[in-house]
């Protein structure tokens, strides 16, 4: 059996890797368990030199760095192989990523939208291109550093999909759009494990990037700044509209001032809104059709109820019915409980038994029953 | 598991007689070939000696050969070294090559684009090769300097260097040939060649990697890339890489002396793996001109097979090979080649080189010829773009009923 690793170049990953090199086991028909390291290189970090503070002659080659999947990542990942002999390759998918994952983005804020470029990648790239990969090459099955479990359940012919054992570092509200055709072919070697685990077995392992620090943003997005990646994509691609300028108005429909592009803002959002006022003003909504964003007190960001579309059910439970179960609708959100109900269009509603503060559409809701996680979608509306 | 190289115009493994000349230089022939000393005149002496076999190759003189650190340098120094050094009476000045020379000549043209230099690049038909009156056509007053490769390293096609020669010497411009992939497949001799300057690697035959030549005809105006001491009569400055060179220089003579088999059994080699695959893979192309082309080189498109899976997939069973040039892999372009010759994107990605030399035999070709329909076979069928009724007959690795082309 071979199993193909992705590999970032970072702690987790390269822990993945060494610990499924280091199991020297026999599969069932008799063969060495074959580990093979990849890495994906998914975006180029100087296509946008604009963001590196400089301009094209500027850019100088290797000096991308600071963020995942830079040129210095790709030759970690690869020292890491050498160093626990495994063959390692770099693919490219460049051109995928870009098309299902970095343009729906960009189109998700300029509709209004806050989206989670990692959910889409995940279901996308990570494990779909990647599978495909994999199984060209001769790979059974995938492996990447996800903190999350998968399982199967015999009884049911189904895989399950679980939080991870530590909830600090869990990503299993990412993998909510995965199916079972991605989970069959999925290993998650530290879903068992804690960060702090980890971090000692890449000691003890002494891996190369055994201190590495995490890269905790958008892969392709610098400094987290998602609002200048816009800009310079739109300028790249010959897509700037001048015409973004919309009203920033009150839920009574007052106007308060104007604003530069509905992309610039995100529902909860409190700074940049222009203006100081007597009291505390956060976004509330963002009225793409009207091309307005919608400000008001504290206690009008909470709301009970949000419709959620293109709903991906992990176990099949819930079809045509109403069920408990706590949902987060933001990864470092406490999943709250809330009873779902399908809808047609593989929709679901989702209301909550308390109000919730900033239900933000383009995020996820992923319900969950325990720590296994029953499905997801993408949260449309809230109300 | 059985590994079987077949990336010989990426480099080839280094022949146990040049290794066994090269190791005196490593360890008691230190020696500094610029020293006035024994030590010196030793390690001077070995780089004399090794120029000489480098002469006897190419049917040069001594004083024409300059060592460099490989193919790369020696294009870089040709084409630079020549631009910078000719004058016209304008000032202006134009270069013409072609759409499928390697990168180090590429790029170098491009460079010197940005310096102000217009650059002419000629394309070439179908099977690959350059038409000689459109390098002609491409001529003008000012033009300084025709650069086209020898054999290409993609589809080891064979351009018309000496027809080429007679043009430029006409019209009094010198003409450099990348003669990197040809060199120890088919025979080279300057003269017949017509070429004022010409690029060789030793890693190409045998020979260790770091050290190439160029070939600079008495008379060719030259400036140097490398300042410093007065080494390579003042071309080209740096301590000679003796143990390198003494390499080089021996490498040179093997080739020579196996210029006589050697190209016919390579050439049998190869037929051998183009046959088996053919008979065996439906939908597979051979691409480039079948006759002029170096013995050893096999560019294959495979329809609905992604290159680099099957470079990979083929890599895990034992069988190394590649998709383009070693230099491009891993990134997005197609191969400039292979679209020069007209292939679309698709086909490109699907596109693979193998090739042979020296130390492959029989076996490794019939290893190759049990991998290759495997590996294939496998890919088609996870393709969403493969016939339904092929993929089907594929699944015990057979030829199709239809005939493959």
């Amino acid at each position: 059996m071979t199993i193909a690793v992705a590999m970032s170049g970072g702690v987790d990953s390269s822990t993945a890797a060494a610990i499924l090199a280091g199991q020297n086991s026999v599969d069932a028909g008799g063969e060495q368990l074959r580990v093979v390291g990849l890495t994906m290189q998914l975006w180029n970090q100087r296509r946008l030199p604009v963001l590196q503070g400089g301009n094209q002659s500027d850019v100088r080659p290797g000096q991308a760095s600071g963020r995942c999947c830079s040129l210095d990542d790709v030759y970690d990942a690869r020292r890491v192989a050498n160093f626990l002999g495994i063959p390692y390759y770099v693919v490219n998918y460049e051109r995928q990523f870009e098309e299902t994952v970095v343009r729906p983005f960009v189109e998700q804020y300029l509709a209004g939208e806050t989206p989670i470029p990692c959910s889409r990648c995940n279901t996308e790239i990570k494990f779909e291109q990647f599978v495909r990969t994999a199984l060209s090459i001769g790979a059974d099955s995938i492996a990447t550093g996800h903190y999350a479990r998968v399982r199967r359940d015999e009884a049911a012919g189904r895989y399950r999909l679980f939080a991870a054992v530590d909830p600090s570092k869990d990503q299993s509200y990412f993998l909510f759009g995965l199916t079972q055709e991605q989970l069959s072919r999925a290993l998650f070697p530290l879903g068992e494990m804690t960060k702090e685990q980890v971090r000692r077995i890449a000691r003890e392992r002494r891996l190369p990037v055994a201190e590495k620090p995490e890269s905790q943003e958008i892969c392709f997005v610098p400094k987290g700044s998602y609002r200048d990646f816009i800009d310079a994509y739109l300028g790249e691609q010959g897509e700037e509209r001048d015409d973004q300028g919309g009203e920033i108005v009150l839920s009574d429909g007052r106007v308060l001032g104007r604003h530069q592009g509905v992309h610039n803002f995100t529902v909860g959002q409190r700074k940049g809104l222009g203006f100081a006022t007597g009291s505390p003003l956060y976004v509330i909504e963002i009225d793409r059709a009207h091309n307005r964003v919608v400000v008001g007190a504290n206690d009008e960001l909470s709301k009970k109820s949000c419709r959620v579309r293109d709903v991906n059910w992990i176990r099949l439970c819930c079809e045509g019915q109403t069920v408990e179960a706590r949902v987060k609708i933001r990864n470092k959100h406490v999943a709250a409980p809330a009873r779902v109900t399908t809808q047609p269009g593989g929709e679901a509603l989702v209301e909550f038994t308390d109000p919730q503060r900033a239900i933000t559409p383009g995020q996820a809701a992923v319900f969950y029953d325990e720590d296994e996680v029953l499905g997801g979608g993408w949260i449309a509306e809230a109300f | 598991m059985r590994r079987v190289y077949l990336d010989n115009n990426a480099t080839t493994p280094l022949a146990p007689e040049v290794f066994e000349a090269m190791t005196p230089w490593l360890t008691e022939g230190f020696g500094n070939a610029s020293s006035i000393h024994w030590y010196g005149q030793q390690a001077a002496a070995a780089v004399e000696a090794a120029r000489e076999a480098v002469v006897a190759f190419l049917h040069a003189q001594a004083a024409e050969i300059v060592f460099t650190s490989g193919g790369t340098e020696a294009d870089n120094m040709a084409l630079i070294g020549v631009v910078d050094a000719a004058k016209t009476p304008g000032g202006s000045k134009h270069m013409v090559t072609t759409a499928i020379e390697h990168h180090a000549v590429l790029h170098t043209a491009k460079a010197l684009e940005k310096r102000g230099v217009r650059v002419t690049y000629v394309g070439v038909d179908p099977s690959g090769i350059v038409n000689p009156d459109e390098i002609r056509d491409a001529i003008t007053p000012d033009t300084v300097l025709i650069s086209v490769m020898h054999a290409n390293n993609e589809l080891g096609t064979v351009q018309p260097i000496e027809e080429i020669g007679r043009i430029a010497r006409e019209h009094g411009i010198p003409l450099h040939t990348d003669a990197v992939q040809s060199a120890g497949k088919i025979p080279l001799d300057v003269d017949k060649l017509n070429v004022s300057l010409l690029s060789l690697s030793a890693h190409k035959l045998y020979g260790p990697k770091g050290v190439g030549a160029l070939f600079v005809r008495k008379g060719t105006q030259l400036r140097s890339l490398l300042f410093g001491g007065g080494h390579e009569r003042d071309r080209r400055a740096g301590t000679e890489n003796v143990a390198g060179i003494v390499g080089f220089g021996a490498a040179a003579g093997l080739a020579m002396r196996t210029l006589n088999e050697e190209p016919d059994r390579l050439a049998g080699l190869r037929d051998r793996l183009e046959a088996g695959i053919l008979q065996s893979i439906p939908s597979v192309r051979i691409n480039g001109d079948l006759k002029r082309r170096i013995p050893n080189t096999s560019s294959v498109t495979f329809e609905f097979v992604e290159g680099e899976g099957f470079v990979i997939a083929a890599d895990l069973r034992g069988l190394a090979c590649s998709t383009g040039s070693a230099c491009s892999s891993g990134s997005v372009e197609p191969s400039h080649v292979l679209t020069a010759i007209g292939q679309r994107p698709e086909q490109a990605r699907s596109t693979v080189r193998l090739s042979l030399g020296r130390f492959n035999s029989r076996e490794d070709i019939d290893g190759a010829l049990k991998v290759i329909p495997e590996v294939v076979a496998h890919l088609r069928r996870l393709s969403p773009l493969y016939p339904e009724c092929a993929a089907k007959s594929d699944g015990a690795g057979a030829a199709l009923s239809s005939a493959p082309k």
